[in-house]
């Protein structure tokens, strides 16, 4: 008996070490082998004969693995589901595509830099087009990543054709509010477009729409990190070269364009190929944040509707409230990705309730004002483009709010919240999109 | 019989959620009914299924519970929801409409329709 043990004890360890498979999986697989061991040997087979039989039926451990992963994506959402069966995870030259398409992007936006004279010259279609310059590199790397066929790349173009058509030939206004909108809008578009080929054109499943809402997370995590190291960098190098008599700026000018287009394929790479590092990290993120927000936002409701300033917001604090808003739905998308779905609700489920609850509430008093705006001076392409946000978010904030009071009493599963989300990803993209190709049109390119 | 593995694979849910019509169970005992039910036939790798559990699981289908009985270890129950009941009647229908089908097609097969009618 004691060598079956030690047997059980080794198995135990080689299916705990299976990227997907968690302790609670473990404790299972092992009550059933132990079944089956005892089960066996009652038939007559000595314990070490049924410990590999059980371990045969039990069935091959990358195979095994691989389903878990599968169900459970969320906890290695991409080695093992994006690997086909047998090819290895990741080559090694894995960084050097990265770094190629990175520095394409990285010349990309020099050249359209010097075209445009930036920043001696402020050409406005250079704010427009920015965009453009740098997320097609991103598709163009995932699509390469997830080796799509010729239609997907198609599928994945075309889109940017279509929004560098649209940007470009629009005749906008000298000064032009629609221009800034489009300047605003447009990555928020392309950012959606390159959904596609990430999810390697399966965008319809909802479990995909989920890895992409992580993997927007994660990689803004890393974006900023890396800003702000090379921000560090930056002032460093200043401190030494001036004195040296070396132009400073002249050096930023070409750096920091390149330096920022660069990192947003760096930070897709790193969230790709380093998961293990910020899937570590992430979670204590939103953990550590989203308890703040939703203070901040219970007693910014709460001051707002005491001391009556709910008809009063001016527009710097309507675009301020609007911020906070998209960085609370934001949080609140991460922190429903990162869960796992099949905990009872938590302390955490809670406090995520009250964010929500009190973003719906501010959303709410910002519309009223808004509305009151539009009603007394009529719609401009700034009140209908911050108006269309207003509303898409409040149909957002109020499903997920009652789904979430749902869930927290036990009459839903977290299954439908992720659904939700999921499900609602795509109106945000058709109303940025909305913004982008139909209301300069609207607004006469005002 | 060798029996496909994709079918296999489909079948694997209705049976899965038909034990489970039963009354609640655990992993090794849903894996021995299979055997008993198909009498060796499906062929099931023994960790398989336990993703599908936990498939069943997030979808809101089976609940979950880890019990210590007295005497034995720590292990896991799933029991059927509503919605999980409700799955199955679905997959009951489907399953009638493939093998009425199928035995359209098979006039020699006659005892199959039987088989149906009787679920």
């Amino acid at each position: 008996m004691e060598s079956v043990e030690s047997q059980i004890a080794e198995w135990r360890a080689y299916v705990a070490s299976a990227p997907a498979v968690n302790g609670h999986d473990v404790d299972e697989l092992e009550d059933h082998l132990r079944h089956q061991i005892a089960e066996l040997t009652e038939a007559g087979l000595t314990p070490d004969e049924g410990f590999l039989i059980a371990v045969k039926r039990m069935g091959h451990l990358d195979a095994l693995s691989r389903e878990f992963a599968r169900e459970h994506s969320g906890r290695l959402w991409k080695q093992l589901v994006l690997a086909a069966d047998d090819e290895p995870v990741r080559s090694a030259s894995g960084w050097l595509e990265a770094f190629a398409f990175a520095a394409a992007a990285a010349v990309a936006i020099q050249v359209a830099r010097l075209a445009a004279g930036f920043p001696d010259e402020e050409p406005t279609w250079f704010a427009r087009n920015l965009g453009l310059f740098v997320l097609p590199f991103l598709a163009a790397y995932f699509a390469r990543q997830r080796q799509l066929d010729l239609r997907g790349w198609v599928l994945t173009a075309a889109p940017f054709a279509v929004a560098a058509l649209v940007v470009n030939l629009y005749p906008y206004d000298a000064d032009s509010d629609t221009e800034i909108l489009v300047a605003l809008h447009l990555p928020v578009v392309l950012w959606f477009v390159i959904a596609y080929p990430y999810m390697g054109g399966t965008i319809r499943s909802h479990e995909r729409r989920m890895d992409f809402v992580r993997f927007t997370g994660e990689w803004f995590i890393y974006y900023v990190l890396i800003a702000l190291g090379g921000g560090v960098l930056m002032a460093l190098t200043a401190g030494i070269l001036e004195p040296a008599g070396v132009d400073v700026d002249r050096i930023a000018e070409w750096v920091l364009p390149s330096g920022a287009a660069g990192a947003v394929i760096v930070a897709a790479w790193l969230v790709e190929s380093k998961q293990r590092v910020v899937e570590n990290m992430a979670p204590v993120l939103s953990m550590l944040f989203t308890p703040l927000f939703a203070l901040m936002l219970a007693v910014a409701t709460v001051v707002y509707a005491v001391t009556g300033l709910g008809g009063a917001f001016d527009r710097d604090l309507l675009s301020v409230l609007d911020a906070l808003l998209v960085v609370v739905l934001g949080l609140v998308l991460y922190g429903l990705s990162a869960r796992e779905p099949s905990t009872s609700p938590g302390w955490m489920d809670r406090i995520q309730l009250v964010a929500v609850a009190s973003a719906l509430v501010l959303d709410v008093m910002v519309l009223g004002a808004m509305i009151a705006r539009i009603g007394d001076l009529g719609f401009t392409p700034n009140r209908t483009a911050a108006l269309g946000l207003n509303l898409v978010l409040l149909v957002n904030l109020a499903g997920a709010a009652w789904l979430s009071a749902r869930f927290l009493i036990g009459r839903v599963r977290f299954h439908r919240l992720e659904r939700w989300q999921t499900t609602y990803l795509p109106v945000f993209a058709l109303w940025a999109a909305t913004v982008v190709v139909v209301l300069p049109p609207l607004f006469g390119f005002s | 019989v060798h029996i496909d593995k994709d079918l296999v694979a489909a079948s694997a849910t209705p049976l899965v959620l038909a034990i489970l019509a039963d009354g609640e169970s655990y992993g090794y005992a849903i894996l021995k009914r299979v055997r008993a039910l198909s009498e060796g036939e499906l062929e099931w790798t023994d960790g398989m299924l336990y993703p599908l559990l936990h498939r069943l699981r997030r979808l809101g289908y089976v609940t979950t519970e880890w019990r210590a009985p007295p005497e034995g270890r720590r292990r896991q129950y799933y029991k059927l929801t509503d919605d999980g009941r409700a799955a199955l009647a679905d997959q009951q229908r489907q399953w009638v409409a493939v093998t009425r089908a199928l035995n359209d097609v098979w006039p020699g097969s006659g005892g199959l329709l039987r088989a149906v009618r009787e679920v």
